[in-house]
């Protein structure tokens, strides 16, 4: 196949930063969409051009590290997958392919098509866990029996991957799917009960410190989660929330 | 130096307790006055930096990636062991401590192993209070699966994705210190100097990886937990940024470096498509529970198969060849790694490949799915003939358990696995060489120690599957907080470690230096052509079979190939920014010099074991005619190699291993 690529270039988080037009010959239908950038990236280092930075890492889609914006839609045009799982045979020859970093306030740009998720760390700081010793002297694992649809779901939840999809395509940059799947995992089970309320206050207010958008139910992050986290996460801390600010 | 191991006296049970009963402690005050750095942020630095900070130690943690939950430990899959018996099923300390010392192909310290098999129940405790979501049956208690190389279910998991869920644990673990204060993380950042003062680790130098900014932090003590170095093969299963790096600094500075030759090749991993392919990708193990491997018995069916004009399902039972089950009637899918490794590779190179390379066996879950479905279709009282029926309820089944793996294998493949068997070969996956510690996790340079992968010490030359989770975690969460305890003691008096000395110093300019001669090389090629290059060489010559030919070659080729790098590489850029072509070939010089070691360890290793495979040493003929001959007369020892300039310059250095409570037996599965 041969691509016309449009791609975002920004030397660094003071530049302002341009859409740059590459073409790129012989692209495998079975590469992945990073395989593909690697060929156009030994192509720029072999003309002596910088080649462009993106994020990725384990290019099995678990790491959550790879964060493009494909022709509009974070990870592009599959659906249940990160841009690392997203192969060529998804576009035809002759294309051209629009590749931007993840926009959101909240995530600024640091090179290209990089961008510093680390407002999402500081939530996870916030409330982001048990407060269990990790010195081992706990009770044996199976004096807590869980509700085995409530141990699902709660796993459910914790499948996401901190990609910043759902940021990055929702039109109020809101992080709510990623806050609310934390939430939920830790609300589903007896473990997490103690602590529910601080931790659904605390982490909402660090959210929304970290300049996110509100929440407006259009769904689009849901779509574009690459692990399907469901809207019902949401729902689940809004109901968390409300209790806890009643409880005050 | 003489090795000592420190293993403590007395019967294996009661060493680790006895130890503990003995140590000295640093009181809570104190332990406010002292520092320590981890490096690496997967399930062994990230648990070990929670569990410091929690002590009261002040912690700096470092990790290349962007968070520190996306270290590669996050990939894990299949699952974790632990010793619980909740199966009832004859599992017990000594049973998984044997299991995994007869495993590793009795390469590995006794009392580490034991003290690994002890700690295990306590990991799932642990990972449970901290809100870690494992499968769990209809009744709310944990369920189990059953791994390569045992006869028992002692694996805990979590979907396909219970590396997630056990280093999302420890992040969040983490996360609550940062919260406090007690861990300051260092994100995207990378070692590139382990800094020695008095002849003790006090100190990293680090390269911000945003700014290209080059650090000097200090601490009282070090611990690397920076992963393993299958990289090495350019195509491996590691993150693209797995590297050995931290630890080949650490080698350098005089930390001798165990067993690099012994290499897991793991069994079921999605074949290479092409010359683009940048990495592999796993197939948990877990899926050898319920697929069945096969080749077809004749070649002409082997070349319809290519040829696309006969699907695999529709080969007669009769034609296949279900090798494993075939040769070892025991273990039959589930034997160890590096035997269904091998075994694969046998069948391909004797030409029953079913792929265009001719590089692929089939992994295969109709059986599976059959037998779901009549079991569903009986559970559900409904009709047991209905082919159909069947079908979709054993699909259903066969979905919950390996979902996520399956729709991976799609999204790759483009092949739907549920209606025709996955394609599979062997891939390098984890390496249980690295850095060589005593009992107390520490390394030859005292306040230096390695945990999990990139130490050496558990696994032997072979690891089982869900051991790595098991092993990271009980170094972290359990191990190193009371051993590094009992070094720091020494250090209640001794107050911030200045970084404005000499040692500091020469230890920046060193990496100032190499930086510079990268970034102004300007020569013809790019660091992935070098990688690519030493790759090829590393599967070829130092691959799943090795003889002393071609590894004589390998060594040679290496050398070559990392002169022709110095000369020739070109890294584009600057060294005052993001590049990541400079950080990846700092990362592919090192590699370069670990291949040459790794290569000279496997030379010197004259006999098979575990993952190390000579062809020169084989079972000539009985029952086990054509299996591995290990040697344990010559070599029932750690090979740890001291650094003396160039790689073909390494000291060997041997620690004995003695085994009192396993009887040293040839390793049968048959």
């Amino acid at each position: 196949m041969n691509l016309t690529l449009k791609i975002w270039r920004q030397k660094n988080a003071n530049d302002k930063g341009k859409m740059v037009d590459y073409q790129i010959s012989d692209v495998s239908p079975d590469m992945s969409f990073l395989e593909m950038l690697d060929v156009l990236n030994e192509q720029l280092i072999n003309k002596g051009d910088d080649p462009v930075a993106f994020d990725h890492d384990c290019r099995e889609g678990i790491c959550g590290m790879c964060s493009l914006y494909i022709n509009g839609e974070a990870h592009g045009p599959d659906r249940g997958v990160t841009t690392c799982q997203l192969h060529m045979r998804m576009f035809n020859d002759g294309d051209t392919i629009y590749i931007e970093p993840f926009r959101a306030s909240a995530f600024p740009v640091v090179k290209d098509l990089i961008v510093d998720r680390s407002a999402f760390d500081r939530i996870q700081h916030a409330g982001g866990f048990i407060s269990v010793n990790t010195s081992g002297n706990t009770i044996d694992a199976n004096a807590i029996p869980v509700e085995k649809h409530n141990a699902d779901k709660a796993f459910e939840a914790a499948t996401c991957i901190g990609c910043g999809a759902c940021v990055a395509t929702c039109k109020n940059s809101s992080a709510m799917l990623f806050v609310g799947a934390k939430v939920s995992q830790f609300a589903l089970l007896p473990q997490g009960q103690v602590e529910a309320t601080d931790r659904v206050l605390n982490m909402v207010k660090q959210m929304d410190e970290e300049g996110f958008g509100n929440c407006t139910n259009t769904g689009a992050c849901e779509v574009e989660c690459p692990k399907g986290i469901s809207l019902e996460n949401i729902a689940r801390m809004n109901q968390e929330y409300l209790k806890a600010s009643l409880k005050g | 130096m003489a090795l000592d191991s420190k293993t403590p006296q007395g019967p294996i049970a009661d060493k680790w307790t006895n130890y503990k009963n003995h140590i000295d402690l640093v009181n809570p005050a104190n332990k406010r006055n002292i520092d320590v750095i981890v490096v690496g942020t997967g399930l062994a630095g990230g648990s070990a930096a929670a569990t410091l900070a929690e002590l009261g130690y002040n912690v700096k943690a470092f990790c290349f990636q962007d968070s520190p939950r996306r270290a590669h430990s996050i990939a894990a899959q299949g699952g974790i062991n632990a010793a619980k018996n909740y199966q009832g099923d004859g599992d017990s300390t000594y049973r998984l401590f044997y299991d995994t010392v007869k495993g590793g192909d009795y390469r590995s310290r006794e009392a580490n192993v034991y003290r690994l098999a002890e700690v295990s129940a306590n990991i799932i405790d642990q990972c449970v209070a901290q809100g870690v979501p494992f499968a769990r049956e209809y009744g709310g208690l944990l369920d189990n699966r059953s791994f390569g190389g045992v006869l028992v279910s002692r694996t805990f998991y979590a979907a396909g994705q219970t590396g997630q869920q056990l280093l999302l644990g420890a992040y969040s673990a983490m996360n609550r210190q940062i919260g406090r204060g007690k861990i300051k993380m260092y994100n995207r950042h990378e070692m590139l100097d382990v800094v020695i003062v008095d002849g003790k680790a006090r100190g990293i130098i680090t390269r911000n990886l945003i700014t290209g900014e080059i650090e000097r932090h200090s601490a009282h003590a070090v611990v690397l937990g920076t992963g393993g170095y299958g990289n090495v093969f350019f195509l491996s299963t590691n993150a693209m940024g797995s590297n050995v790096t931290a630890a080949w600094k650490a080698h350098k500075r005089g930390a001798y470096f165990a067993n690099p030759c012994y290499t897991q090749i793991h069994p079921t991993c999605i074949p290479v498509s092409g010359d683009h392919q940048s990495k592999l990708t796993l197939m948990s193990e877990s899926l050898r529970n319920d697929g069945r491997i096969w080749v077809p018995k004749k070649k002409e069916d082997v070349e319809a198969i290519k040829a696309g004009t006969l699907k695999p399902k529709d080969l007669k039972e009769e034609d296949r060849d279900y090798y494993l089950e075939r040769r070892y009637p025991a273990f039959g899918n589930l034997v160890p790694r590096d035997v269904a490794s091998r075994a694969a590779k046998e069948r391909c190179d004797a030409g029953f490949g079913v792929n265009a390379t001719g590089e692929a066996v089939f992994l295969d879950f109709a059986s599976a799915i059959q037998r779901y479905g009549k079991e569903q279709a009986h559970v559900k009282g409904l009709d047991e003939n209905d082919a159909a029926l069947v079908k979709k309820l054993g699909q259903e089944v066969v979905k919950n358990k390996y979902g996520n793996l399956f729709q991976m294998y799609e999204k790759i493949v483009d092949q739907n696995p549920y209606e025709t068997p996955m394609m599979i070969y062997p891939a390098v996956h984890y390496t249980m060489g690295g850095i060589w510690v005593d009992y107390n996790l520490m390394t030859t340079v005292p306040g230096l120690y390695a945990i999990g992968e990139a130490n050496f010490s558990d696994h032997g030359a072979n690891r089982l599957g869900a051991s790595a989770l098991m092993q990271g975690l009980a170094d972290g969460y359990f191990v190193l907080p009371y051993t590094i305890g009992d070094y720091l003691s020494d250090d209640i008096r001794t107050g911030p470690i200045p970084t404005d000395t000499k040692e500091f110093e020469e230890a920046e300019n060193n990496v100032r230096e190499r930086i510079d001669k990268l970034v102004n090389n300007n020569g013809s090629h790019s660091v992935d052509y070098f990688h690519k290059k030493l790759g090829k060489i590393m599967w070829n010559k130092v691959g799943m079979s090795r003889n002393e030919k071609g590894l004589k070659e390998a060594i040679e080729e290496i050398s070559e190939l990392r002169q022709a790098f110095w000369s020739d590489v070109r890294v584009p850029g600057t060294a005052n920014e993001y590049n990541e072509e400079l950080a990846k070939a700092g990362r592919v010089a090192d590699f370069l010099e670990l291949g040459e070691l790794f290569a000279k360890d496997a030379l010197h290793r004259t006999e098979s074991c575990g993952g190390h495979f000579r062809e020169e040493s084989v079972e000539l003929d009985g029952p086990q005619k054509g299996e591995a001959l290990r040697n344990d007369k010559d070599f029932a020892y750690v090979a740890a190699w001291e650094y003396k300039g160039e790689p073909k310059d390494a000291v060997l250095h041997k620690e004995e291993l003695e085994f009192n409570d396993i009887e040293l037996k040839q390793r049968s599965y048959k």
